[in-house]
């Protein structure tokens, strides 16, 4: 899983490792905003919305309350204080929706004032972890500041590659090839040499998942700026950064599944109206994908992880309910370490302490598959227990056919 | 038969005395498997008490390969000291045998540690990583077999069957449908589904081509990547029995993007919809309904000639 950031603390980051980048200050008020803009000094700045989503200025603005669409582009150049004051409340406390932010968009509290720069060419650049290759993956354009997944399609050879090797160091002479490639010459071609070492060491050892720089500019007097910065990080290395907590945003997140992976779940919610609690990923998807193909809709991507607990299974029971648009849930459990009448006492419990009021399915195989289902028959539960993931995703199918309609 | 581990396989556990790795390597020794011993850093010397068998403890990986001669070491460490147990675990073998395999459990290992780990054992050609991030490898044997890893044993049986898998528990249910159709299998193998890992698709593609016991074979993918694709593509090619595919992940919503980066990365975006495609294009049986493995195997064994009905 990666971590996000925001561009405004990319940018600080790219500053403390020397990576050019124009002047620019965060706020999260229109006040604040004109205050950059004075302190700035520059005439012309970017007002830029700050969320955890690319294809920010295409993107469109609406209020909250009603609707309404406030201004298209979230991202806007200013020329006068009046247009910072503007494109500011246009833009901080309401919804910001992108081809990348999901139709529901992001409500935006963050915004970044920064100066604006002469450009006389825009260029990609972006560094990710290749898991075909074992290796941080460089790839740079001339096409910067488009859509740069419409270029790989249609001219994959305007995108120039390179790889790292497994200590994360380029082969020598890869970034002065690569800087040729995209014909820069004299100054351009130092600065752009310069950045991407300092980007690949910051990918290193800053543990990141991704570095995306889209556009990466060459200004008039040939000087290269990352004008915007798009950074994820690999969460599995958060314990050897402990500074990435306080860069944490909280409201990018789901609350719910903030709530759900402090107990060791990993829950993501769905449209549909068959709750699911499965043990393992990829059975889990298995089981929504299952679903589906007997016409069924998963409400729900929830797995309980390989250390689930009573305590566990109940908040999942909980999470799954909160969901209004849940009219029955399907258990789908194959017990390894996971024993299935431990699971079983768990439903009975957490059944009774949520209140469960919609159709169970249980599906038991696998560890102590025969006790559990016992447990389960033997309990006053109203529940179906199959022996078989067809029949369980049928007999759910089934059961909510018409719940509710 | 079987592909690299077997009935004989002498199997070492690092991070022994841990949780987990007393719990598993007791798991392991019931099933069968034959545990030589185990490796905890500062705890030489100790003795760890398994069913039917006392093991010793080792400092290192390089005592415990010279005085047990094993061929195998399971990973039970925790995430930010697993790259170096596995790293230690190449040298040590490289070193002493030429060759070993390495099986990593741990999940949760940063992704960049892995990078510098298998670029480190690609250089070492007869070192074999599995993992991290799996259940293990099982070769289901006579009686018992050789489990090297937290899979549920008494799920297997032997037969002819491959199972790869990059998933755990759906590892689990590819064998039960195998089971459930009366067919059972020479190895299973979960690869992992982090980013950067050890043994693909396509290694355990071409060990079970190798393997005559092995009359066709499971292969169960997850959405992103692309390395379904690739040994569909491969498989085409290179692999004469028959193939049953399924890929997890057709329902599963497109995840919100910050970037463009990872879907330009290789042209293809890793849906489970690109994966059945690729696997239809190079021949490989799918099946898109996950409860019905075990049905498409048994009309493929049939149709090739391998089964009655």
């Amino acid at each position: 899983m990666g971590v996000n950031i925001h561009e405004y603390q990319g940018k600080a980051l790219f500053r403390e490792e020397g990576v050019a980048v124009q002047e620019g200050v965060h706020c999260t008020t229109v006040d604040q905003a004109l205050e950059a803009y004075d302190s700035l000094g520059s005439k012309v700045v970017a007002v830029k919305s700050q969320i955890h989503a690319g294809g920010r200025g295409k993107g469109y603005l609406y209020c909250p309350d009603t609707g309404d669409l406030q201004m298209e582009g979230g991202v806007k150049i200013a020329l006068s204080r009046d247009e910072v004051e503007t494109y500011s409340k246009n833009i901080l406390g309401n919804i910001l929706v992108t081809k990348q932010s999901g139709p529901e968009g992001k409500m935006v509290n963050n915004l970044y004032i920064e100066a604006g720069c002469e450009i006389a060419h825009e260029y990609y650049l972006a560094l990710l972890v290749d898991r075909e290759e074992d290796a941080i993956l460089v790839m740079a354009s001339t096409e910067g500041g488009v859509d740069i997944e419409e270029v790989a399609e249609t001219t994959p050879q305007a995108i120039h590659k390179a790889w790292t090797d497994p200590s994360g160091k380029l082969p020598t002479g890869a970034d002065s090839a690569m800087a040729d490639s995209l014909g820069l010459t004299g100054v351009s071609k130092e600065s752009f040499i310069e950045m991407l070492g300092r980007l690949v060491s910051m990918f290193v050892s800053r543990d990141c998942s991704m570095v995306e720089i889209n556009p990466l500019v060459r200004t008039g007097d040939g000087a290269m700026i990352a004008l915007d910065s798009k950074i994820s990080f690999d969460d599995n290395a958060s314990f050897r950064h402990p500074w990435r907590a306080e860069m944490r945003d909280m409201s990018e997140e789901e609350e719910v599944e903030i709530r759900a992976n402090k107990s060791g779940l990993s829950y993501v919610k769905l449209d549909g109206n068959i709750g699911c609690l499965v043990n393992g990923a990829g059975l889990a998807m298995a089981s929504m994908d299952v679903i589906k193909l007997y016409g069924g809709e998963p409400a729900n991507f929830l797995d309980i992880g390989g250390g689930a607990n009573k305590e566990s299974i109940t908040t999942a029971f909980g999470i799954i309910l909160e969901d209004s648009n849940v009219e029955g849930i399907l258990v789908n459990i194959f017990g390894g370490i996971i024993r299935c009448d431990m699971v079983a006492r768990s439903i009975i419990d957490a059944s009774r302490e949520v209140g469960l009021s919609v159709p169970l399915v249980v599906r038991f195989s696998g560890t102590n598959h025969e006790e559990g289902r016992e447990v389960l028959e033997e309990s006053s539960l109203e529940v179906t227990t199959v022996g078989t993931l067809a029949d369980g995703a049928q007999a759910i199918v089934a059961a909510t056919v018409g719940v509710g309609a | 038969m079987s592909i690299w581990i077997n009935e004989s396989s002498k199997v070492l556990v690092q991070g022994i005395t841990g949780g987990q790795g007393t719990f598993h390597a007791t798991r392991m020794a019931e099933y069968g498997t034959d545990v030589v011993g185990g490796v905890t850093p500062g705890k030489g010397g100790q003795v760890v008490d398994l069913p039917g068998r006392s093991v010793p403890v080792y400092d290192t990986m390089g005592q415990a390969i010279s005085e047990t001669d094993a061929d195998v070491s399971v990973i039970y460490v925790p995430a930010r000291f697993a790259a170096a147990a596995i790293v230690e675990a190449a040298d040590a073998f490289n070193e002493i045998k030429g060759e070993g395999l390495i099986v990593c459990i741990t999940e949760g290992i940063p992704t960049l540690d892995m990078i510098r780990c298998v670029g480190h054992i690609s250089e070492m050609p007869g070192i074999r990583l599995i993992g991290p991030n799996c259940p293990g490898i099982i070769t289901p044997g006579e009686n018992g077999g050789c489990k090297v890893g937290i899979m549920p044993g008494y799920i297997h049986a032997k037969g002819r069957i491959g199972i790869i898998s990059k998933s755990g528990t759906l590892t689990y249910e590819a064998v039960a449908q195998t089971m459930g159709v009366g067919e059972g299998q020479t190895t299973c193998i979960g690869i992992g589904g982090d980013p950067i890992s050890g043994t693909g698709f396509i290694d355990c593609l071409a060990a079970f081509e190798e393997d005559p016991d092995t009359e066709a074979v499971v292969m169960i993918g997850e959405i992103g990547g692309t390395a379904e694709e690739e040994a569909a593509a491969w498989a085409a090619d290179n692999f004469s029995k028959p193939i049953i595919g399924f890929v997890a992940g057709a329902t599963a919503p497109p995840g919100k993007r910050m970037g463009h980066a990872g879907a330009i990365i290789s042209g293809g975006k890793g849906t489970a919809d690109e994966k059945f495609s690729a696997f239809e294009k190079a021949g490989i049986h799918i099946a898109r309904d996950p409860s019905k493995i075990g049905e498409v195997l048994v009309s493929v064994l049939v149709e090739a000639g391998l089964r009655e009905s």
